[in-house]
C-alpha cells in the first residue's frame, strides 16, 4: 500500500498547530436537522407572521374591536364586505365592528391560553412526573394512580362545569386548563426520568451528597428538555383546540373579548345572511395556526430525536 | 386475567366516585342556591324548599343520598329549572339521540378510518396512500366545531341537499350531516394510526416468513398481519370514545338535534346544575366503562400483554 506522504506530512503539521476539527453540539446538529425540514420552516415562518399580526395587527387599522361602524349597520351584507377604502380589510361582522380589529384580538386570546396553557403542563407535569419516576416505589405508585384516575375523568365536561360555577373568565380558563393539561406530560416526564435516574452522572451525584430535589431540579429536568420542548409544540394546538371548543359552546371567554372559537361560532351563526367573511377569516387563522404548529412539532420530533431518523 | 379484571374494576370504581365528588363539590361551591332569584323569598319558605330537597343536611349525607339515588334506582334528582321534570326524563329524552348518530359516528370512524389506513399501507406511495396521509393530516385541524359550519355552507346553503340541522326522529338526511362533522378527525386518526401499524407489521419477520412459503396474499394479510395491525389501534378506540362523546356536545348545539348536548349546554347557561351533573356523571360513567371494556379486550387479544 502506498503511503501519501505528502498528506501524511500535512495531517502531522495539522495535529502539531492543534487545528481542531468543530464539534457539532446536540443542538447544532438538531437545528440543522429542524432547517432541512421545509414544512416545518414555512410553518415557523407563517407562525411568526401570525404572532406578529396579533401584536402588531391593531396599528394597522384605524377601527377598534369595539367600535361599532354606524354607515353600514343593518346593511352588513352589502356594506360590511372586506374592503380597502372604509378601512374594514376583513370586513365587519353582523353588529358592524371592525373583523380585522376582532380577529387581531381573537388571536392574542387564543394564542395566549395555548401558550400559558401549555407553560402551566409543561411545568406542573414534567416536576410532577420527574418527581415521581425518581422517587419511585409507593410513592411513584400512588403518584401515577392519581394521574390513572384523573386522565378517566371527561375533562371537557368538568372544565364546562368549573367555568360556570366560578364564573366565566379568562383567568378560569386558564386555571381549568391547567388542571387538565398536565396529566400527560407528567407520565412522559416520568418514562424518560426512569432510564435516566440509573445512569452515572446520577449516580455520581447522589455520591456526592447531593439532595434529592436538587438533583431533579439540575440533572434530571435539563436532560428531559428534548422531548419536553416537542410535546409542548403538540400541547399548544391541543390548548387552541381546548378553549376553542369551549368559546364555540359560548361557555369560554365573554364579550367584548373574544377567541377564535366564539368568532367561528358568530361566522357559522352569521353565514346564511351571505357574511361569509365572518366564517372565513377567524377559521383561516384558527387553521394556519394549528397546521403550523403540527407541523413545526413533527420537525422538532424528527430533529431532537436522533434514533429516529 | 381475572386479577387483572378486577383490579381493573377496582381503580373504576374510585374513579367515577371521585368524579360524582367533585363534581358536587364544585355545584355546592357555587355562589347563589339554584333557589336565588331575583325576588327573595321568605326564610320560611326557603327553609322548606331546601328540606324538600334535602339541601338542609350536612353536605357528606347529601353526597352520600345522592349517590345512593344513582346506584338504587338511577335517579339524579330534579331539575332546578324545569320544575316539571326531573334530571332523567331530560337524560330519557336526549340520550337516545345523542347516542344514535355517536354510534353511527364510530363506526364510521373505525371501518371508513381503518379501511383507509389498511389500504393506504398495502399500496404504500400510491395515490391513495398520499390521499389518506393527506386526509389526515388535513383533518387534524378540522375538529368538529369547524366541519360542522363548513358542512352546512356546502350541502345546506350553496347545494341544497341536506337539511342544516334538526332530527326529525332520525330521518336518513337529518343524520349525514352530523355524523360526517362528528367523525372526520378521528377518521383520520384511525386511518393514520392503521396505516403505521400496517406498515410496521408488513416488515417483521413472520410476514417475510409466510411470503416465502408463499401463502395467499389475501390470507397473509387477512389471517396474519390484521391482528397485530388493529391492536394499536384499538388502544386508540378508548380516547377516542371519550373525544367523540365530547364532540357531541357540539354536533348537538350546532345541529339542533334535542340530544342531550343541547340540554348540557342549555343548563351550563341557565346555572341548572342539577342537569350539568347528572350529565357529567353519566359520560364520565360510560367513559370508565368504555375505557374498562378497552382495556380488558386489550389484554384478551394480546397476548404479549401479560398483567
Amino acid at each position: 500500500m502506498m503511503v501519501d506522504v505528502q498528506k501524511m506530512e500535512q495531517l502531522a503539521d495539522n495535529l502539531a498547530v492543534q487545528e481542531e476539527v468543530q464539534g457539532r453540539s446536540l443542538f447544532a446538529d438538531a437545528r440543522r436537522r429542524f432547517l432541512k425540514n421545509k414544512a416545518a420552516v414555512v410553518s415557523l415562518i407563517i407562525l411568526c407572521a401570525v404572532l406578529l399580526f396579533s401584536i402588531f395587527g391593531h396599528m394597522i387599522t384605524a377601527w377598534s374591536n369595539e367600535e361599532i361602524d354606524w354607515g353600514i349597520l343593518g346593511q352588513i351584507a352589502e356594506l360590511g364586505a372586506p374592503s380597502i377604502e372604509n378601512g374594514h380589510y376583513f370586513g365587519t361582522d353582523q353588529l358592524g365592528r371592525d373583523l380585522f380589529a376582532r380577529v387581531v384580538q381573537g388571536t392574542q386570546v387564543s394564542l395566549m391560553v395555548g401558550i400559558v396553557g401549555a407553560l402551566i403542563a409543561v411545568v406542573v407535569g414534567t416536576l410532577y412526573g420527574a418527581i415521581a419516576g425518581y422517587t419511585g416505589g409507593k410513592v411513584d405508585n400512588v403518584m401515577m394512580r392519581i394521574v390513572d384516575i384523573l386522565q378517566s375523568i371527561p375533562y371537557m365536561f368538568v372544565l364546562i362545569l368549573l367555568l360556570v360555577v366560578f364564573g366565566r373568565s379568562i383567568f378560569m380558563l386558564f386555571v381549568g386548563i391547567g388542571l387538565i393539561s398536565w396529566l400527560d406530560m407528567s407520565r412522559i416526564a416520568r418514562g424518560q426520568t426512569l432510564t435516566l435516574k440509573n445512569k452515572e452522572f446520577v449516580e455520581a451525584a447522589v455520591a456526592t451528597g447531593v439532595k434529592p430535589i436538587t438533583i431533579i431540579l439540575r440533572h434530571i429536568v435539563p436532560n428531559l428538555l428534548g422531548v419536553v420542548v416537542v410535546y409542548s409544540t403538540l400541547l399548544v394546538p391541543q390548548m387552541i383546540l381546548t378553549e376553542s371548543f369551549i368559546s364555540f359552546l359560548g361557555l369560554g371567554v365573554q364579550e367584548p373579548n373574544t377567541s377564535w372559537g366564539a368568532m367561528i361560532a358568530e361566522g357559522a351563526g352569521a353565514m346564511q345572511y351571505g357574511t361569509l367573511w365572518q366564517l372565513a377569516f377567524p377559521m383561516f387563522f384558527f387553521i394556519i395556526t394549528l397546521f403550523s404548529f403540527f407541523f413545526i412539532g413533527d420537525g422538532l420530533r424528527d430533529a431532537l430525536d436522533p434514533k429516529d431518523r | 386475567m381475572l386479577s387483572y379484571i378486577l383490579r381493573r374494576v377496582a381503580i373504576a370504581i374510585p374513579t367515577l366516585l371521585l368524579l360524582i365528588i367533585i363534581s358536587f363539590l364544585l355545584m355546592h361551591a357555587a355562589p347563589g342556591g339554584p333557589f336565588t332569584s331575583e325576588r327573595p323569598l321568605p326564610p320560611a319558605v326557603l327553609a322548606n324548599i331546601e328540606a324538600k330537597y334535602g339541601l338542609n343536611n350536612p353536605i357528606y349525607v347529601q353526597i352520600i343520598n345522592y349517590i345512593g339515588g344513582i346506584i338504587t334506582e338511577f335517579d339524579f334528582g330534579p331539575s332546578f329549572k324545569y320544575k316539571d321534570r326531573s334530571v332523567n326524563d331530560i337524560i330519557a329524552h336526549g340520550f337516545p339521540v345523542t347516542l344514535t348518530y355517536g354510534f353511527l359516528s364510530f363506526a364510521v370512524a373505525v371501518i371508513v378510518g381503518g379501511a383507509l389506513g389498511i389500504a393506504a399501507a398495502l399500496k404504500q406511495n400510491s395515490w391513495l396512500d398520499y390521499f389518506a396521509v393527506g386526509v389526515s393530516i388535513g383533518a387534524q385541524v378540522l375538529p368538529n366545531f369547524v366541519m360542522a359550519p363548513i358542512l352546512v355552507l356546502v350541502f345546506t346553503l350553496w347545494l341544497g341537499w341536506l337539511p342544516g340541522g334538526g332530527w326529525n326522529d332520525g330521518q336518513w338526511n337529518h343524520l349525514i350531516l352530523p355524523v360526517i362533522a362528528l367523525s372526520t378527525s378521528y377518521m383520520a386518526s384511525v386511518a393514520r394510526l392503521t396505516r403505521s401499524s400496517m406498515l410496521e407489521v408488513l416488515h417483521t419477520n413472520f410476514i417475510r416468513t409466510a411470503m416465502a412459503k408463499g401463502l395467499p396474499y389475501k390470507v397473509i394479510i387477512f389471517k396474519h398481519a390484521l391482528k397485530p395491525t388493529l391492536l394499536p389501534v384499538m388502544s386508540y378506540l378508548g380516547p377516542a370514545f371519550v373525544s367523540m362523546i365530547t364532540g357531541s356536545v357540539i354536533i348537538d348545539m350546532y345541529f339542533s338535534t334535542g340530544g342531550i348536548g343541547q340540554f348540557y349546554v342549555n343548563s351550563a347557561l341557565n346555572r341548572d346544575y342539577a342537569v350539568m351533573m347528572g350529565i357529567t356523571i353519566l359520560i364520565g360513567g360510560l367513559t370508565i366503562l368504555f375505557n374498562l371494556i378497552v382495556d380488558i379486550l386489550y389484554a384478551w387479544v394480546d397476548p404479549k400483554i401479560r398483567y
